[in-house]
């Protein structure tokens, strides 16, 4: 791969996370998130 | 290459088990919580940390990123993770394996393991067997939780809860060793995880990180952005005289001056410490890589 090539796709991946990331987080992911990782994870641990 | 990028490499290289200490220190900041059998529950916990570390490790400063993208799968509400799969973009791009190599809390206790003097065995051999992560990362952490679901529409996380021993090692020991009410639900399930992590551990001792090799699906993911990441090893082919050290002494069993973004290179800077003629540093940025550095030397 190109150093022209690969920086588009760093800049192109960059971009793509940040729109996610603030597109999972406004549509209510990080409160998902933070909801189970503040409880015991069951399956984690082995129980159940 | 300058000189003073070639000896920060080396020095990175020697300082890793320190960063690695550090790195589980900063996932697992709350150690308080090991004593009083709970585990934090603050807001950080929205915020993934980038190895993998079990959200259930009473000490554990943020989620575990393959246990969040599950969690968000498996829920009735969405079938898809943008958050972490942006957050995983994201550190993926910056650091690539470098991750692996520096910042996994359980890839620094496979290393630690490895150091137990005795027969040591090659991985070289079992190359095929490195793709079998990616299958985990498709098939238990990404299709599974999403297509397997209950009457509610909810799915289990299958990878924490059938493959990771983080969840045990983490997890269940430290609160089972305080709490006699976790102590006593543990059943079935905890003895089939258990065995998992002693199978990985003792496996660790012989082989070079097995369970980052083969298994892990978050290894897989950042193996894919190695290719592209802004961290990596660059190769200068006008000082490499071929020796073949680098090669020699990759335990991930990796020839970095024939491929230096290798999925299976985890930036653990071993090659960079041995290369008797500072053809590897580590490089970080948009501007040089290894087709520059031919290019220089061309000229």
């Amino acid at each position: 791969m190109s150093r022209r090539r690969k920086n588009a796709a760093r800049l192109l991946l960059i971009a793509a996370g940040t729109v996610m990331v603030c597109f999972g987080a406004m549509r209510g992911e990080a409160e998902l998130v933070l909801g189970k990782a503040i409880r015991l994870c069951l399956e984690c641990v082995g129980i159940g | 290459m300058g000189k003073n990028k070639n000896n920060l490499s080396r020095t990175t290289g020697r300082m890793r088990g320190w960063i690695q200490a550090g790195a589980t220190l900063f996932s697992n900041i709350h150690l308080s919580n090991f004593f009083k059998g709970g585990i934090y529950q603050g807001g950080g916990k929205a915020l993934c940390v980038p190895g993998l570390n079990c959200y259930s490790c009473p000490a554990a400063s943020g989620a575990c990123p393959i246990g969040a993208f599950q969690a968000v799968v498996g829920s009735s509400k969405f079938g898809f993770s943008y958050y972490i799969t942006g957050f995983l973009i994201l550190v993926g791009v910056l650091l690539g394996r470098f991750v692996c190599g520096f910042l996994c809390p359980f890839g620094w206790l496979q290393d630690l393991l490895h150091k137990i003097p005795g027969r040591k065995i090659s991985t070289k051999k079992l190359k095929s067997l490195t793709y079998v992560k990616y299958a985990v990362l498709i098939g238990t952490v990404i299709l599974l939780p999403a297509l397997v679901t209950n009457d509610v529409g909810m799915g289990d996380p299958y990878f924490c809860k059938y493959i990771c021993p983080q969840g045990v090692l983490e997890g269940a020991l430290p609160l089972a060793a305080v709490d006699a009410g976790i102590r006593s639900a543990l059943g079935t399930l905890f003895t089939r995880k258990l065995v998992v992590l002693v199978t990985v551990a003792v496996l660790s001792v012989v082989f070079y990180r097995p369970f980052c090799k083969w298994v892990c699906p978050l290894g897989a993911f950042y193996g894919l952005m190695n290719k592209v990441s802004l961290l990596g090893v660059e190769v200068d082919r006008g000082k490499c005289v071929s020796c073949g050290r680098c090669a020699k002494v990759c335990k991930m069993d990796v020839d970095i001056t024939r491929a230096p973004n290798h999925g299976e290179c985890i930036r653990c800077g071993k090659c960079v410490t041995v290369c008797p003629a500072d053809a590897l540093a580590y490089g970080c940025g948009f501007g040089s890589d290894e087709k520059e550095m031919k290019k220089e030397t061309e000229k």
